[in-house]
């Protein structure tokens, strides 16, 4: 009696084990996959004189080097501005706000902020910021700010809470004000937060596209920073939806795909490796 | 005996909840005062009333008079700062900002306005020499303070309260995370301080208290059932509950 039970049971174990393996092989080879179709596909395309140049329809050359440089702008524009933004409302949450009703509403209201679809953002960016400026890297760079300020500001916060009570409560048995405390004791011990922020944000706005197909605009002009973000351009990823799509380039489209691809893997690197080297400094 | 620091009818609430009850002590001058009693019986409370460390927690009501130097340190005018410059205070866990052993003195110097790198020098040197840890860390001042040892790191935590110049330092069983050998050191050091400061001293260890205090205070259930002179409480207890907790029959 006791024999065919076992055999089917053991026979159902192998069965659930093959078929997790599966899985796991499937969700491997799709990353692989893709991984080496973009760069297979990409690299082949990334040439000096397409990193270098801007387009031209006269000669029918592209160039991305203005996409470049419009990514790099709106990096450092959203960065400026939310920074201090959402470092600053981290630390009012966390330091100075008494109502810890009023604060567990703001941070949830963060938490949905941060899961909102981005084309939305792009709806109220281009309403909010483009139609009274213009299209610019600026509206673009704004509609991010929103974007990322939830990032920045959550990020800061949890950092700011594993600073330990005790160091706050020797620097005011000094008798320092509330201020001087969080700037000595407070804020360099989260600095590592602050950092993650960033770096976590930088990935966010490479990766963006649909926000900013609604604020930045398409131009491919080589500009400097200020010009630049007063004029509509186009970012890498962007870029890569306008050749790929309007003009059926898709060497260029994967060569700039291939360039995102390696700077995300770069900026997961530098995430873990912050992560990392403060984690053995606490210790 | 002068008191420096005189206590009237202090009650304090946490919320609904009454910790303290009707205080009323005279904190004698220049000398060390005990507070003893079994956990939660208030005695850190009470500490950290004195220097009004108890804003920090929300939800704190106090009533009651208490006047340092003769002024009601709860006074509009009074600036906390000023009031905490005067009161230092140890913490019961060595708790050294994870800066270099030198920054960590001149915190509070700094933080009352001291710049001048010659005056911060001699303070520093003076805080470490009077805290007993001078010759233990002189050629390291530029280390982080985290690196030395738990008994060390308490000793420089008191030479950063005496940098500010304080003329009361509060301490809040500032050995109970120590092992033996740093906490006789602390306690040598303790009555060497007596010399010049005013100290409160919260102690789970009744030796201590014995070895160390000219006064003891002992508490019961947020109630200070018992003041005098350390020898007289100790050796002839005037109410039964202060006898029971001495000897050791609870607590």
């Amino acid at each position: 009696m006791k024999q065919p039970l076992s055999k089917k049971r053991k026979i159902y174990e192998v069965l659930m084990k093959a078929l997790m393996l599966l899985a796991v092989g499937l969700t491997a080879a799709l990353v692989l996959f893709l991984l080496v179709y973009v760069i297979v596909k990409g690299v082949p395309n990334i040439t000096w004189e397409l990193l270098s140049t801007k387009p031209s329809y006269l000669t029918g050359r592209i160039g991305i080097l203005p996409d470049i440089l419009n990514t790099l702008y709106i990096v450092i524009a959203t960065l400026v501005i939310v920074l201090p933004l959402g470092v600053g409302a981290a630390i009012y949450l966390t330091e100075y706000a008494s109502n810890q009703r009023i604060v567990s509403i703001i941070e949830y209201a963060a938490e949905i902020l941060s899961g909102i679809p981005s084309i939305i953002y792009g709806l109220v960016g281009m309403l909010l910021f483009s139609n009274n400026m213009s299209t610019c890297l600026m509206a673009g760079a704004l509609t991010l700010v929103i974007m990322n300020l939830p990032t920045i500001m959550r990020t800061t916060q949890e950092s700011l809470k594993t600073v330990p009570r005790s160091y706050r409560e020797g620097a005011f048995g000094l008798g320092a004000g509330k201020w001087r405390v969080v700037r000595t004791v407070v804020l360099p011990g989260c600095v590592d937060g602050v950092i993650t922020g960033c770096i976590l944000s930088v990935g966010r706005i490479l990766g963006e596209s649909a926000a900013l197909l609604f604020t930045a605009g398409f131009a491919h002009a080589v500009n400097g920073i200020i010009e630049g973000l007063a004029s509509p351009g186009a970012t890498l990823t962007v870029a890569l939806y306008v050749y790929a799509k309007e003009q059926g380039e898709f060497g260029v489209a994967f060569a700039i795909a291939a360039i995102l691809m390696v700077l995300t893997i770069l900026i997961n690197f530098a995430t873990t490796t912050v992560q990392k080297k403060f984690a053995k400094k606490r210790s | 005996m002068n008191s420096i620091i005189s206590v009237k009818d202090m009650c304090l609430w946490y919320g609904d909840h009454q910790a303290l009850k009707n205080l009323n002590v005279e904190i004698p001058e220049k000398s060390i005062t005990a507070l003893i009693g079994p956990s939660g019986c208030g005695k850190s409370t009470f500490l950290k009333t004195l220097n009004r460390m108890n804003d920090l927690i929300p939800g704190v009501r106090i009533t009651g008079d208490i006047r340092y130097k003769g002024a009601d340190i709860f006074d509009k005018e009074v600036d906390v700062s000023n009031l905490r410059k005067e009161i230092g205070m140890v913490f019961q866990n060595p708790n050294p900002f994870p800066m270099s052993i030198y920054n960590n003195v001149a915190y509070g110097p700094r933080t009352h306005g001291i710049t001048n790198k010659v005056q911060l020098d001699e303070i520093v040197e003076r805080a470490l020499r009077d805290a007993a840890i001078w010759d233990e860390v002189k050629d390291r001042l530029k280390k982080n303070a985290l690196g030395i040892s738990g008994g060390q790191q308490q000793r420089l935590c008191i030479a950063r309260a005496l940098a500010v110049q304080p003329t009361v330092l509060l301490m809040d069983e500032p050995t109970s995370a120590l092992d033996p050998i740093s906490t006789s050191r602390i306690e040598e050091l303790i009555l060497e301080l007596k010399e010049k400061y005013t100290i409160v001293i919260v102690t789970h260890n009744m030796q201590q208290a014995v070895r160390v205090s000219d006064y003891t205070a002992f508490f019961l259930l947020g109630e200070l059932v018992e003041f005098g002179r350390t020898e007289d409480i100790f050796s002839q207890p005037m109410d039964k509950r202060t006898e029971d907790y001495i000897t050791g029959r609870f607590g």
